[in-house]
């Protein structure tokens, strides 16, 4: 078990390093196979009205003409341990994590991502937590009552879910709540959660709801169809042979089985939107690091947005990696591995 | 009135072809300490009765009918609460396959305590403490230990055990087991069955054994009932069924039975066909389109059903053949080609 462990942590750690290193080959190498000149690549750098001496000085000393793998190695110790900028002027130091410094504010990128975390953070555990328990217990509800009224109600439900794009059932239902019967706020506002926990989930009411409903429908028929076959395995027969109350057969043993492939989903569903509910984040204007990435795209400001990237793999390679964990919690038989 | 008593039970399943038959009309007794073993090829309804008598069809869609009396309660119109109590107490069930039977993600202990705790108020403390006496009683080394381990990490021959000591865990009058051997190695299933016939003594527990392997019956039970296509086709004590066999099925069953004493150039003798659909069962005798003997009941084989009649001192037999005819069928042609070494 200890070793499972640890050879998964180590596997971590080079998973991310494998991301830094395809994030930095997009930012750095791709433009320059497509022709780009390190003056081209620091003129991004220094602004509109630089000369094209001063260009050539600022590729210099941001170390574009240095070899490829030197400029990597920069890179990821400015990720690890900070980087000091030099501007001519001065020098400016840029502490750990240092994803570099927005082109637009001149402000590093990590200070910035930190600040609109808790927003992300917020919307996708609130919502992940809706949806857990909306989607597991229709779906474990229509399974135990497959063919019935509620069952096929509830699939026609979940398939329009999952096939309703977030910018659709957001503007719906912002014109339904929040402009027409003006019971929810229009998006666009967050409170943290330690000003006022009640503002804060009244504020993130309805994209959770939004959120959570696209999520709840794929979990509700992947809950159903793990149920239907669980209930039917022999052990089910045992637990109620045993005189076993329907309840506890059902949650205890039929629910027990099914949750392994759940738990994986909502380990990579969880990790990809902590890396940004980007629909959500821009259908309601909240600010968190979809919205901040979306932005970032829109103005071209490439650490901003390779910041968000390696964020958001951070995200995903974490989840898996407690996924991988819980599993051998969840399922007794992994543990060999 | 008998410990157990089965008066015409029939289990039937509406389908969208038709109404299937699984069990249909059967009926037998069973005392305490004794033992039936309930015979006959897949789909002759043995595991649908079984889980007919622990009330495991109530809330599915099959239609009960008939009685089920145990000890002096009937089951078959009892709410399906008051069976729920008695499952696992009263009565409990061996399964087949014990790997599958058993939750892979609890720990056999914990499988059995769960089982002795929802009838019996005892701590977990306790209860552990007698899932591991259990687990001692079956003959499984360390229990102190084993209790701790998942179904995976024992043997085939072990998990059986262990399923026998969850269905014994809360000292059950009535035992069921529905092929407790088939899926273990032929050197465990010796081991099993000694087991078994033990602790039946032990409990006094009333046995019932299904299987279609006569050689498991042989060895344990006192009654023998051979099921086909959802009938009783003959009943009688273990001597009748081996040493005086009236039913043609019977003699099949015997005669493809494999046995070492037997000389290995000669063939089993199979029983020719498969069996019946159980929707559109075979008119008169259900057998009829598999039996050798047909020709000789004048007819009567295709057209009418035959009714189970006594042949003498409980021995049941349903089959439209004379008596005279059938037994002399055993003596000059069966027999015989059976013993022939």
């Amino acid at each position: 078990m200890v070793t499972y462990i640890i050879r998964r942590l180590i596997w971590s750690v080079v998973m991310l390093s494998i991301v830094s290193i395809i994030t930095f080959a997009i930012f750095f190498l791709v433009p320059r196979l497509a022709g780009a000149t390190s003056e081209d690549l620091a003129a991004r750098y220094v602004g509109r009205t630089a000369s094209a001496e001063q260009v050539k000085v600022a590729a210099e000393k941001l170390g574009f003409n240095d070899p490829l793998v030197v400029q990597y190695g920069r890179f990821a110790k400015g990720i690890v341990v900070g980087a000091d900028y030099d501007y001519g002027p001065g020098v400016e130091r840029c502490p750990a994590p240092c994803f570099g410094y927005s082109f637009l504010t001149r402000l590093p990128v990590w200070p910035d991502l930190l600040d609109r975390l808790p927003v992300t953070i917020s919307l996708a555990l609130g919502a992940a937590v809706i949806w857990v328990i909306a989607g597991v217990a229709t779906g474990v509800l229509s399974a135990l009552k497959r063919g019935s009224f509620f069952d096929r109600a509830a699939m026609s439900i979940a398939l329009a879910g999952v096939s309703m794009p977030i910018f659709f059932t957001g503007m719906v239902s912002l014109v339904l709540f929040s402009y027409g019967l003006k019971i929810t706020v229009a998006g666009g506002t967050y409170t943290p959660f330690l000003t006022n926990p009640a503002t804060w989930a009244y504020d993130l009411l309805l994209p959770w709801i939004t959120l959570a409903f696209l999520y709840a429908a794929g979990y509700a028929r992947l809950t159903r169809a793990g149920m239907l076959e669980t209930m039917n395995e022999d052990y089910i027969r045992t637990a109620r042979a045993k005189g076993l109350r329907e309840r506890t057969v059902v949650v205890k043993h039929g629910l027990r089985g099914a949750l392994t492939p759940i738990l994986t989903i909502f380990g990579l569903d969880l990790g990809l939107l902590l890396g940004g509910a980007v629909l959500t984040e821009s259908t309601y204007s909240l600010p968190g690091i979809g919205k901040y990435a979306i932005d970032a795209i829109g103005r071209q400001d490439l650490p901003q947005v390779m910041g968000v990237t390696l964020v958001a793999a951070f995200f995903v390679v974490v989840a898996n990696l407690v996924v991988d964990l819980l599993y051998a919690v969840v399922d007794p038989r992994v543990r060999l591995v | 009135m008998s410990f157990l008593e089965l008066k015409d039970l029939r289990v039937h399943f509406p389908t969208d072809d038709g109404l299937v038959k699984s069990v249909d009309g059967l009926s037998f007794a069973l005392e305490r300490g004794k033992t039936l073993g309930i015979v006959g090829e897949s789909g002759s309804g043995k595991s649908v009765t079984s889980l007919g008598i622990l009330g495991l069809h109530k809330g599915g869609r099959a239609k009960l009918g008939g009685e089920i009396w145990l000890d002096g309660e009937e089951l078959v119109g009892a709410s399906a609460e008051h069976v729920r109590t008695l499952r696992g107490k009263k009565m409990a069930m061996i399964f087949q396959d014990p790997l599958s039977a058993m939750h892979p993600f609890y720990t056999v202990g914990s499988q059995i305590i769960e089982a002795y705790r929802i009838h019996n108020d005892v701590s977990k403390k306790v209860a552990r403490k007698h899932a591991i006496d259990m687990l001692g009683r079956v003959g499984i080394p360390q229990p102190d230990r084993r209790v701790d381990s998942y179904p995976h990490e024992f043997s085939g021959g072990m998990r059986q055990r262990a399923m026998i000591a969850m269905a014994l865990s809360c000292d059950p009058e009535l035992l069921i087991a529905d092929e407790p051997t088939t899926a273990l190695d032929v050197t465990v299933q010796a081991q099993i069955l000694d087991l078994m016939r033990d602790l039946q003594r032990d409990f006094n527990a009333a046995l019932i054994i299904i299987t279609h392997d006569l050689g498991v019956v042989a060895e344990l039970a006192d009654d023998i009932l051979v099921m086909y296509g959802g009938k009783c086709i003959e009943y009688g004590t273990a001597e009748d069924i081996f040493e005086r066999p009236e039913h043609p099925y019977t003699w099949g069953l015997l005669g493809s039975m494999p046995r070492l004493d037997r000389d290995r150039t000669e063939r089993l003798l199979p029983i020719k066909g498969s069996p019946p659909s159980l929707i559109n069962v075979p008119a008169g005798c259900a057998f009829h389109p598999r039996c050798t003997f047909e020709d000789r009941t004048g007819g009567k084989a295709s057209t009418e059903v035959p009714q189970l009649v006594e042949t003498e001192g409980g021995h049941l037999v349903r089959c439209h053949l004379p008596r005279d005819t059938r037994r002399s069928i055993w003596e000059t042609e069966i027999k015989p080609s059976l013993e022939a070494s």
